[in-house]
């Protein structure tokens, strides 16, 4: 609504300029670590837990927590968003760019899109070139330490120039098709890239 | 499908419901509905043009233009202490919404219907059974409610009657912080015993929705898992102090 004024509403956080241009649109920063999610945290072994990268590649590859492990570490310092409003500004987080999954499956020149699938059921759509060129990571660490299972742990999707959601929790694997193909909050009303620079947070945002 | 797009609400009614805790009550014209669960952006703006957007959870089952929310002041927060304090009846309020598909339920969805809450993560569980009680749903539904302090408890007077319709709506209280004389309810965080004596034997199959801080969330949910619960039908939604100020 142009000219709206919300009556008696004052700005009440410091409008610090370094912080408030590292905040997208309809964002605000906050110091904590919120935890969200549909459903219960899924406990995965890690004897048990695999980290696949399969679909549309010359060479489908599973890794195991110690294979994991030693593939060439990345880290990623900076800021994530939520698309329920909050940003956390300058944190850290280490484990493997996706590139190097990449390079080690080969994609097919068909490959387009790529669906992330999880522990516990979840899944979320990205096209490739945003998982590609240093924009991705899989991370089992947070500010130092293992990543707690509620955030994620053993190890989470970080694709931080999206909204969070992208970010998978509890990643088993990403599979590459030639199409995309809605997640799970991509199918109930969010938007299917989620760009936070450009407020794409519900359907027809 | 079109843009959900910003609308002007109207304040028809500002209800306290606790000390902290107020219930707004908004005519919102064009509002297509909702479904019980779901939630709904503000955004406020200032006169010099400073926004601040934030998510509430829908109070109120389906009805019409009319949506209720239930905000909890936080003290240290930028949007609640406006909401519930300085908005009036008569002001405006500018939203958006509904959002959200899962964390939801409505009668053809069955039950039976295990509802656990902390605090004001009541709110959305608050939509689902007035919307039940509303369509005369005779879904069993258990309520399993914890808060600080009786004082504290959000619609205390309203579970009580919904509770006495008898209509198959069971409501227990856990008082974390401090209990009146006399109380001989539950006094502690809501634990794995707890869950098997107010809720349902998996083998019940119940649908279970769980909100209210991370903490409680995390621990309801993993209990639940762990008798046996099936997870796909867990959900859950935080509400509290963290990431919702």
């Amino acid at each position: 609504m142009d000219g709206f004024v919300s009556r008696g509403f004052r700005r009440r956080r410091p409008a610090g300029t370094e912080q408030a241009a590292k905040l997208p649109p309809g964002q605000y920063a906050e110091t904590g670590f919120p935890v969200l999610t549909a459903g219960p945290t899924p406990r995965v072994d890690l004897a048990e837990w695999r980290l696949k990268v399969e679909g549309l590649v010359r060479n489908p590859m599973q890794w195991t927590w110690e294979e994991t492990m030693a593939l060439p570490r990345s880290s990623f310092e900076g800021d994530i968003h939520c698309v329920t409003k909050w940003s956390k500004l300058d944190t850290g987080f280490a484990g493997v760019s996706v590139d190097t999954l990449l390079e080690a499956v080969d994609p097919l020149p068909e490959a387009s899109h790529v669906v992330a699938f999880c522990y516990g059921g979840y899944t979320t759509n990205l096209p490739l070139d945003d998982l590609r060129g240093g924009k991705a990571w899989v991370v089992w660490e947070h500010e130092g330490a293992p990543l707690p299972a509620e955030h994620g742990g053993p190890a989470r999707l970080l694709v931080p120039h999206l909204y969070l959601w992208k970010s998978a929790k509890w990643l088993n694997g990403l599979r590459l098709l030639d199409h995309d193909a809605p997640g799970f909050w991509e199918s109930l009303g969010y938007h299917n890239r989620g760009d936070p620079w450009r407020e794409e947070r519900y359907w027809g945002d | 499908m079109g843009r959900l797009s910003w609308r002007l609400a109207k304040v028809a009614e500002v209800r306290p419901e606790t000390a902290r805790v107020v219930t707004l009550a908004l005519d919102v014209p064009g509002w297509d509905g909702h479904l019980p669960g779901q939630h709904l952006d503000v955004r406020l703006t200032a006169e010099d043009g400073y926004q601040a957007e934030r998510s509430y959870s829908i109070a109120s089952a389906p009805d019409g233009a009319r949506v209720e929310l239930a905000v909890e002041r936080l003290d240290d927060g930028e949007v609640s202490p406006y909401l519930a304090g300085e908005l009036r009846q008569g002001d405006q309020l500018e939203l958006r919404g509904p959002v959200g598909g899962y964390f939801v339920w409505e009668p053809s969805r069955g039950g039976p219907l295990l509802l656990v809450a902390g605090g004001s993560g009541v709110v959305p569980l608050m939509a689902m059974l007035r919307h039940r009680a509303a369509s005369g749903s005779q879904v069993p539904a258990r309520l399993l409610f914890s808060s600080r302090s009786l004082d504290e408890v959000i619609f205390r007077a309203e579970l009580e009657r919904l509770e006495a319709a008898d209509d198959g709506l069971t409501v227990t209280h856990t008082l974390t912080r401090s209990q009146p004389p006399g109380w001989v309810g539950y006094a502690r965080r809501v634990d794995v015993v707890m869950l098997e004596e107010v809720g349902w034997r998996p083998g019940e199959r119940p649908l279970a929705f769980v909100c209210g801080p991370t903490r409680l969330v995390e621990a309801v949910a993993g209990h639940l898992v762990a008798l046996g619960h099936d997870p796909d039908r867990v959900r859950t939604e935080r509400f509290g102090p963290t990431g919702v100020p």
